[in-house]
């Protein structure tokens, strides 16, 4: 069964995703902040991450660096989808190494299919 | 009887018995032996009988050559030699009487020719003089009007020469350079910004430089005229916002020098620190907004999109629900508070201006009859009152009060009212009840604007209200307006201060060592100190330093160290008497390790000048160790110098030589009144000292080295 994490420290926002996503038929974790995001990924290797960039702790951006700098955790695949839209902040995030970069607010329906590609 | 004029009356006559003796000789020796002897024998008889005859005849002929040598020598060499003299002189002194005419008719004629090319001469010189004093009056007037424009800006200005010595500043520069300073006292700033200082101590060497590069490089690139600007922090960690624009010396340096050498620049500064900080806050402001407002959004779309499912438990319903409800009322909460941090923003940013009290009325009046057509009434403002107000849209706040409140005329009146200015609206006719006139104040001022008079109050951190007139009972309106706030106290000296002297663009200071520099083109710092005794090495300590500049012969009254010092120890009573310095005055004071530092940064770059500066130095010396601070500026000494220029005198203290040379000493005793009179001593010795050839810092430090006082050690 396909795997999905899901990290936010925005409970409001990690619902939907969860709901929607066990919808979808994937097997959800959670995590809420940078390090257990991390410690999530090596403990639960998901194939797809869903990875907020604003988190208490180390930020989407550190971890997304430290899962590249991995060997063995390197193909993870990582979406990121924050609420930081700069231009700036979206080539940090594709610089860091995540596949897609969304920004808040988005459309349910395109994000399902976005991570269903992904997966695909 | 000179040796020409002897010449002249001898002359002919011995020339004449020369000329028959040997006429007579040649013809008896050309004569043969025997014709000859019978000659001799025919003649010799007659000498002793016709002898005087032959010389009667001579003696008339060489009294009449001698009468005829001294009519030509009289005439003709007498008269040339005397016009000679008198030429000569003419041609040193132009003021030189006319030559008399003398001797013989060309000679004469030839001086009245001299003495119409002297006259001619004299005109042209008394033209040139003339043309000269206009002109320098038109430069001076300009001077003037240029240090008169200057002091009225609104910006700081500093002019510097291509060295970056300040020649002209005006007060906003001096203002800006105390908001900078770090020196303790009231002479914070004339550190940094001072009439021959550097003006690196505050901007950059490189960044200057860069700039006049870049200037010059768009000079060269065809542009007519260029200016540089850039942002810089400064030691005290302000940022200054610097234009700067080049000065060319003008076609009156020399046509041959089409484009107009680079003679120095202009500096337009701008502290930028708060309203760079105050940017910062609105970005972070709106950054966070934006990016909070981000995620709210997507929470409430995400779950908005999961109630679409038709599937749901009524429990995930709920909870669904429950986050679009906690969400939209967090936005509401940010967007409250940040509308709240905005607005006490904008007031506080709101461009207000200094505006006279009548001049607002006055142009509130001409709106008023121009949109209402009814004249609007003012009274007279007696207070002159400055008000700090966005004119424009108070104006049009009274306008479109005035506006509703037609058909009734309306009256304006300003009055002070503590800190701040009352504005009052009053009408007559039309309106009398005030239900309306609240409802206005708070309505849109036109179509399409969304500004209400309240907001132009507002914006002014003022108030508005309707008040009823005590005598009729009749409502007006009352705005509450801020004052202009007060010139900035600050001590005007008698004198207005020097802040600018144009010598300095002439001055080359670094290309001449200082030793050949005139004493009069010096930029000295003149000092004294107040100390609790005359023991530095005993525990006595200074309690005051004052001091003043000296810059190419003129005395800076504007620009002054005057700072008490806390000794940390107690004040003699005894020297208080002399000094006026108590025990109360000096508490709480900067102490000596703050204030030497800042005195060494006044002073730097300068000659020291004091009265008996070894006393101070060796304060200052003492003090080496604990302030890190070191005084190897090179010195003149008052006392050594009035002992040079009065070397017969006893007596060289400084009260003494001040009546000596008409120096008034006001507040004797005080650091800087005596400071002040030895500049004053310094700049009345410098002619003395000259007329015993000491005119340059070599010439005097050397005298001063070898003077008797020197010999004394304290």
């Amino acid at each position: 069964m396909t795997k999905v994490l899901i990290a936010d420290d925005e409970p409001n926002i990690v619902v939907s995703l969860e709901f929607m996503m066990k919808r979808e038929g994937y097997e959800v974790v959670v995590a809420r902040d940078g390090t257990a995001a991390l410690a999530a990924i090596r403990g639960e290797r998901p194939d797809l991450v869903l990875l907020d960039a604003m988190m208490p702790g180390m930020t989407g951006f550190d971890v997304c660096a430290a899962v590249r700098a991995d060997a063995e955790l390197r193909g993870t695949t990582i979406l990121m989808l924050t609420a930081k839209g700069r231009e700036t902040d979206v080539a940090r995030g594709v610089g860091v190494g995540a596949d897609a970069y969304v920004t808040k607010p988005f459309s349910t329906r395109d994000l399902v299919r976005q991570v269903r590609e992904m997966l695909g | 009887m000179t040796r020409g004029r002897l010449l002249a009356l001898a002359g002919p006559g011995l020339a004449l018995a020369l000329w028959l003796g040997l006429g007579l000789a040649g013809l008896r020796l050309a004569l043969p032996p025997a014709e000859g002897a019978a000659v001799d024998a025919a003649v010799r008889p007659l000498v002793s009988t016709h002898g005087a005859l032959v010389l009667g005849w001579w003696a008339t002929g060489a009294a009449l050559g001698a009468w005829v040598g001294a009519r030509l020598l009289a005439g003709w060499a007498g008269a040339a030699a005397r016009m000679t003299d008198a030429t000569r002189t003419m041609i040193g002194a132009g003021s030189a009487p006319d030559i008399i005419p003398d001797g013989a008719a060309p000679m004469r004629a030839l001086a009245v020719a001299i003495n119409g090319l002297a006259g001619r001469r004299r005109e042209l010189n008394a033209t040139i003089a003339q043309q000269v004093s206009v002109a320098s009056a038109r430069v001076a007037q300009q001077r003037d009007q240029l240090a008169a424009l200057m002091a009225e800006l609104r910006q700081s200005v500093v002019v510097c020469n291509l060295e970056g010595r300040i020649l002209l500043y005006n007060d906003r520069a001096a203002a800006l350079s105390r908001g900078m300073s770090r020196a303790p006292g009231a002479s914070r700033g004339a550190e940094l910004i001072g009439l021959g200082r550097s003006i690196h101590g505050l901007i950059d060497t490189g960044q200057i430089t860069h700039a006049l590069d870049t200037i010059e490089r768009r000079l060269t690139g065809g542009e007519s005229s260029a200016s540089a600007r850039f942002v810089t922090a400064t030691a005290a960690g302000n940022l200054l916002r610097v234009v700067l624009a080049p000065v060319r010396s003008g076609a009156a340096d020399g046509a041959d020098d089409g484009a107009g050498a680079l003679g120095g620049y202009v500096l337009l500064l701008d502290d930028i620190t708060l309203e760079q900080e105050e940017q910062s806050r609105r970005d972070r402001l709106l950054l966070d907004l934006t990016e909070a407002s981000r995620a709210s959004i997507a929470s409430v779309q995400a779950a908005l999109d999961m109630l679409d499912y038709p599937d749901l438990e009524p429990t995930e319903r709920d909870g669904f629900h429950k986050i679009v409800r906690d969400e939209v009322a967090a936005m509401a909460n940010r967007l409250d508070r940040l509308a709240g941090e905005a607005a006490a923003d904008s007031r506080a940013r709101w461009p207000l201006q200094e505006m006279r009290g009548a001049d607002l009325l006055a142009a509130a009046a001409r709106r008023i009859e121009a949109e209402t057509g009814r004249p609007a009434a003012t009274e007279p403002d007696e207070a002159d009152i400055w008000l700090n107000v966005d004119g424009f849209a108070l104006i049009q706040a009274l306008a479109f009060l005035a506006g509703r409140l037609a058909p009734a005329t309306v009256r304006l009146r300003l009055a002070p009212a503590g800190g701040r200015a009352h504005l009052d609206v009053a009408w007559h006719g039309g309106e009398t009840d005030v239900d309306g006139p609240r409802r206005w104040q708070s309505e849109p001022m036109g179509p399409g604007a969304a500004l209400t008079v309240r907001d132009v109050v507002e914006r002014h951190g003022g108030e508005l209200w309707l008040e009823q007139d005590r005598a009729g009972g009749r409502p007006f309106f009352r705005f509450l307006l801020p004052l202009a706030e007060a010139e900035e106290p600050r001590e005007r000296p008698e004198s207005r201060p020097e802040y600018y002297d144009f010598d300095l663009f002439a001055a080359s200071a670094e290309s001449r060592a200082l030793d050949d520099r005139p004493l009069a083109a010096l930029a000295c710092t003149v000092f004294d100190t107040e100390t609790t005794g005359l023991d530095p090495a005993g525990g006595d300590e200074i309690i005051q330093i004052g001091a003043l500049r000296v810059l190419n012969g003129k005395l800076l009254s504007g620009e002054a160290f005057d700072t008490l010092v806390d000794p940390r120890r107690d004040v003699p009573e005894a020297g208080t008497a002399i000094h006026g310095v108590t025990q109360a005055m000096v508490r709480g004071q900067p102490t000596i390790a703050e204030v030497l530092p800042a005195f060494h940064t006044f002073a730097s770059d300068t000659v020291l000048v004091g009265h008996n500066v070894a006393f101070d130095l060796r304060f200052f010396a003492l003090k080496e160790a604990t302030t890190g601070v070191r005084f190897d500026q090179p010195l003149l000494d008052t006392l050594l110098l009035a002992s040079l220029a009065w070397p017969n005198e006893g007596s060289h203290g400084l009260e003494v030589i001040a009546g000596r040379l008409g120096v008034v000493v006001a507040g004797r005793h005080t650091a800087l009144g005596d400071a002040r009179a030895t500049a004053e001593v310094f700049l009345g010795l410098l002619p003395l000292l000259r007329e015993h050839g000491i005119e340059t810092f070599g010439q005097a430090r050397e005298a001063s080295r070898k003077s008797y006082y020197a010999s004394l050690r304290y």
